[in-house]
């Protein structure tokens, strides 16, 4: 897919530590990201694991006090370079975001329509009817009913998966090339979970737009990806293409995520195949390979070092010591 | 922080974690202000009960000759009052009174006000409405002007000050306490313990009580300040301490006559009214900030 | 290991299921709000029976406001139901031959939250060890006791009794919920999202822990979940609910295989495929689940429903056989009902 275009979203070596009691916590870690136009990248993670870390990395969203380290170049800008009100453009322009709880894109106390008509004159400085225009526009395109009278509500009046359809109304006011997704689905029942996920696949599809997806499902990564990139301890441990990741799973991790799922081919008393233990204390983490103390695959060097990025495949990579010749204990897929 | 039954738990537990309190005290000495804060209110509150052995001079003799005299005079390192006695000494003994008439309305407000706003958060239904709407009714009133009436309306007596500025921190200590503890019975641990069976005492005092009483807590020690304030304000207007006694509120108001002769000497139990005042004040801030650090 | 049949508690023998709830109503509010303004009714729970037999699993999946909560509260008696009654192994709940006190020692529940169910000043043994000793244990008897079911639900007592909430991760905090819920030796336990907050590779964990102490201690389960393949892994049974109703009840296979109800074949497929060669290509419902104040007439479900015709939108369909013990509400499993697609097909 578009494999001669320039990527539009690329992070080299990014870090972000926090302070946090006495020192410095490392939530993110050495990640390396790189997206096309047009191309959509989950973030696959569990709590902890420095995906939402990494998105508002994207977007400089962090505390004064966290500290970002590495390369960040969206569109050709340097994004940790950038001056307050070059942010501000960017922000919203070039790249914008929706997260969970849509109650963080909205003022309860305007009405949604204003506050997208705000937005589009701030950015591009047009007439307010011209901002409502697009307000109203991009309420059709995401398939609010009756857009007209909706564009006059209050957040609060509106059910879930509306609010949600209206913050990415809002997140596409000023057509941003990048969309910075931190679970926006999490929180959705199933079946408004899938509507989302179409919806999304399909805008992106009609403005060519680059999406970063953080969720902990791996499920939603499938329906909504190109590529899967696994965090775990504040790394990406495996990167590749959906199928490479799900049907041919390098590391270890990614395979005990795999495994330890419900499903539907599971026999009567049959148990699951969990991970043991649980993930790692980041102020503390474990010498070597972050996923060590867990791994059934583990090697005394595990302990001793940390796994570099092997390829294992066109665009697969894993960071596992014995991903290369790991690849028959794969699980077969159902 | 008692358990089910803390001294009757004979099982040794070879991991013992910090208890809350202790990981609240360690933050607490972490913060410079709320240490300065509390030493100051030490040294206060120590010189008050040592006042005999460190007072230079009888805080009750005076001396027709000596009225008046300015901060520095030898023999009186801060002056002397109107009617010539040593103003260290009735600073120090004046200390006394005022931190007494300051904190105990506090502390019986306290346990008033808590159990009054416990029970009726905890009961619940028309009880707690009608309890909450008798508590707003005293809400109507400045707590200034509240307290004034009810002194005035009882007469003057260190007592009678006691009991309406008890009467004026009441509803307040009990509407914050109504809404703490509302917000604990939702929790799910209370829910969890109901449908184990437990009696609502049971539940009140294992579950609620060591969530509770650490927010009122809290907000008691900055109504401190304002007792500090409104009783020596209570004195000033001659509705608390009777002269001789010393007395801060009281000294502020004697004194005032000389405010032009002797504007820093004048000033000096102010002074130490403020400075009480605000000590209390940053304690109780840094108090705050190191509870509400993890739950 | 402990056995259902010969459970020495067991009053009403195999065939008697532990748990009946006939005609369990639940509306809030509705009764005019602040100065006499009338506000809606929430009809939570709106005429719901089913039975939990001894031994079994019964999962209850449905959208956010389809009642499955409000369900597990009313069974808990947390809430009081408006109508219906609660059988406990053939005795009424609150009758004079089984008092709510008696009730509660037989069932527990372990909330979704796992910070907020326990008590942040509580340490863990304390915790576990509080229904014990309320219920007339000694004190180290109740601490005994505590140590030996947090060895059992795998948190090593010499490592975790002295904890705090806050010092241990989500899913050693869901443990300690479910032996909190083990330590009155119930026979019920209503799970209500118990896993649905955890971490993926945690999930699998305390699922596993959930079957293994099913078997030891001879439980029944209440399963409540919004997660379908959880709920497939878990249950012998699946109850479906739609605004407040059952759409859909029996063993969970056919559900799964051969749904009944059109509402819940739509639950299915919108579980997000795991084939990246086989995608979602439309989404099997439109809107968001409607709100429980003012439910349409007729069948619930039949403003999103495909398969909808006239006569769903008036006449509200009844519980009818789809396979053996497995009940469908839906116009289109009763042949007598007359619904226009039984004739054409």
């Amino acid at each position: 897919m578009n494999s001669t275009l320039p990527p539009i979203v690329e992070a080299k070596d990014l870090t972000v530590d926090f302070a946090a009691g006495r020192g410095m916590i490392r939530a993110v870690c050495g990640v390396d990201l790189s997206l096309k136009p047009g191309e959509t990248l989950a973030l696959l993670g569990e709590s902890g694991s420095g995906k939402s870390v990494t998105l508002r990395a994207l977007m400089r969203l962090h505390p004064k006090s966290a500290k970002i380290g590495g390369g960040i170049r969206v569109d050709g800008e340097d994004v940790l370079a950038l001056s307050p009100s070059a942010l501000r453009a960017y922000r919203g322009k070039t790249v914008s975001m929706i997260f969970q709880d849509p109650g963080l894109a909205f003022d309860p106390v305007y009405r949604i329509g204003d506050q997208i008509a705000e937005t589009v004159m701030r950015h591009e400085g047009v007439s307010r009817a011209e901002g409502r225009r697009r307000g109203l526009e991009l309420f059709e395109r995401v398939r609010i009913p009756s857009p007209e009278r909706r564009l006059d509500n209050f957040p609060h009046e509106m059910s879930g998966g509306m609010r949600q359809r209206a913050m990415i109304a809002l997140a596409l006011a000023c057509r941003p090339k990048v969309l910075l997704a931190d679970e926006p689905t999490t929180a959705l029942d199933a079946t408004v979970q899938i509507q989302v996920l179409l919806l999304l696949r399909e805008l992106q599809r009609e403005f060519g737009l680059a999406i970063v997806f953080v969720t902990h499902d791996i499920g939603v990564a499938v329906e909504i990806a190109d590529r899967i990139a696994v965090m775990y301890a504040g790394r990406i441990v495996e990167g590749g293409s959906v199928r490479d990741v799900i049907g041919n799973p390098a590391h270890p991790y990614t395979r005990g995520l795999l495994a330890s799922r419900a499903h539907g081919t599971l026999g009567k008393d049959e148990r699951l195949k969990a991970i043991p233990g649980s993930p790692p204390d980041l102020a503390a983490p474990p010498p070597g390979c972050a996923f060590g103390p867990r791994c059934e695959s583990f090697i005394d060097r595990c302990a001793a070092d940390i796994p570099g990025n092997l390829v294992i495949g066109e665009g697969h990579a894993a960071r596992c010591f014995r991903a290369g010749g790991a690849n028959e204990m794969a699980p077969q897929l159902s | 922080m008692t358990a089910i039954d803390a001294g009757a738990i004979v099982t040794v537990t070879p991991v013992k974690s910090e208890g809350y309190w202790t990981s609240v005290g360690r933050r607490l000495v972490r913060d410079p202000v709320a240490m300065i804060a509390l030493a100051v209110i030490l040294v206060i509150v120590l010189a008050a009960i040592l006042a005999p052995y460190i007072a230079p001079a009888d805080p009750f003799r005076g001396s027709m000759v000596r009225r008046l005299r300015p901060i520095g005079t030898p023999g009186y390192p801060l002056g002397t009052d109107e009617l010539g006695r040593d103003l260290l000494s009735r600073l120090i003994y004046g200390g006394r009174l005022s931190l007494f008439m300051g904190v105990t309305p506090v502390i019986l407000a306290f346990v008033v006000g808590s159990s009054i706003g416990i029970f009726a958060a905890y009961v619940g239904g028309w009880i707690n409405t009608v309890v909450m709407r008798v508590i707003d009714v005293f809400f109507a009133f400045p707590s200034v002007l509240l307290a004034i009436a009810l002194s005035g309306a009882l007469g003057a007596g260190i007592l009678n000050s006691i009991v309406s500025l008890t009467v004026v921190f009441v509803p307040q200590i009990a509407r914050i306490a109504e809404s703490v503890t509302t917000q604990t019975r939702n929790r799910d641990f209370v829910e969890a313990a109901r449908i184990s069976g437990a009696s609502m005492l049971t539940i009140v005092r294992v579950h609620v009580l060591g969530n509770v009483l650490g927010p009122i807590f809290v907000y008691a020690t900055s109504l401190i300040s304002v007792s500090m304030i409104l009783s020596s304000g209570l004195s000033f207007l001659g509705l608390g301490v009777k002269p001789p006694e010393p007395e801060w509120g009281l000294m502020l108001n004697t004194l005032r006559t000389a405010i032009y002769n002797q504007p820093l000497v004048a000033a000096l139990p102010g002074a130490m009214i403020f400075i009480t005042s605000i000590s209390f004040n940053l304690f109780s801030d840094g108090l705050r900030g190191a509870m509400e650090v993890r739950q | 290991m402990s056995d259902v049949a010969n459970d020495p508690r067991d009053r009403g023998g195999a065939g008697t299921p532990l748990l009946d709830v006939r005609g369990l109503v639940k509306h809030f509010g509705g009764k005019g709000g602040l100065f006499g303004k009338p506000s809606g009714v929430v009809r939570a729970v709106d005429g719901v029976d089913f039975s939990v037999a001894k031994g079994e699993t019964l999962g209850i999946v449905g959208e956010s406001g389809c009642g499955k909560s409000t369900t597990a509260r009313l069974v808990m008696q947390i809430i009081k139901p408006d109508a219906g009654d609660i059988l406990f192994d053939g005795e009424k709940v609150g009758s004079a031959a089984l008092d709510l006190k008696a009730f509660r020692r037989q069932v527990q529940m372990v909330f979704q939250d796992s910070y907020a169910s326990l008590n942040p000043r509580l340490t863990v043994e304390d915790t576990v060890a509080f229904g014990p000793r309320i219920h007339g244990a000694s004190a180290s008897a109740s601490i005994a006791k505590a140590h030996d079911l947090l060895h059992r639900v795998g948190l090593e007592p010499r490592r975790f009794a002295g904890r705090y909430p806050h010092e241990i991760s989500g899913g050693q905090r869901q443990r300690v919920n479910i032996a909190r819920a083990l330590s009155l030796d119930p026979r019920l336990l209503i799970l209500d999202e118990a896993v649905s907050a955890l971490d993926k590779s945690v999930e699998a964990q305390v699922l596993n822990l959930l079957l293994d102490l099913k078997r030891d201690f001879g439980l029944t389960y209440m399963f409540i979940t919004h997660d379908l393949n959880v709920v497939r892994f878990m249950s012998d049974r699946i109850m479906v609910m739609y605004l407040g109703k059952v759409a859909e009840v029996g063993p969970s296979e056919p559900i799964f295989e051969k749904p009944g109800h059109p509402y819940t074949a739509a639950l299915l497929s919108s579980m997000p495929s795991m084939d990246p060669d086989n995608l979602t290509e439309e989404a099997p419902l439109t809107g968001d689940p409607p709100n429980p104040i003012d439910p349409p007439s007729g069948c619930r479900f039949h403003p999103r429903c495909r398969m909808a015709s006239a006569l769903c939108s008036h006449a509200e369909p009844d519980l009818a056989e789809a396979s053996p013990q497995h009940l469908a509400a839906c116009h289109l499993v009763d042949p007598q009902s007359g619904h226009p697609r039984l004739a054409a097909a």
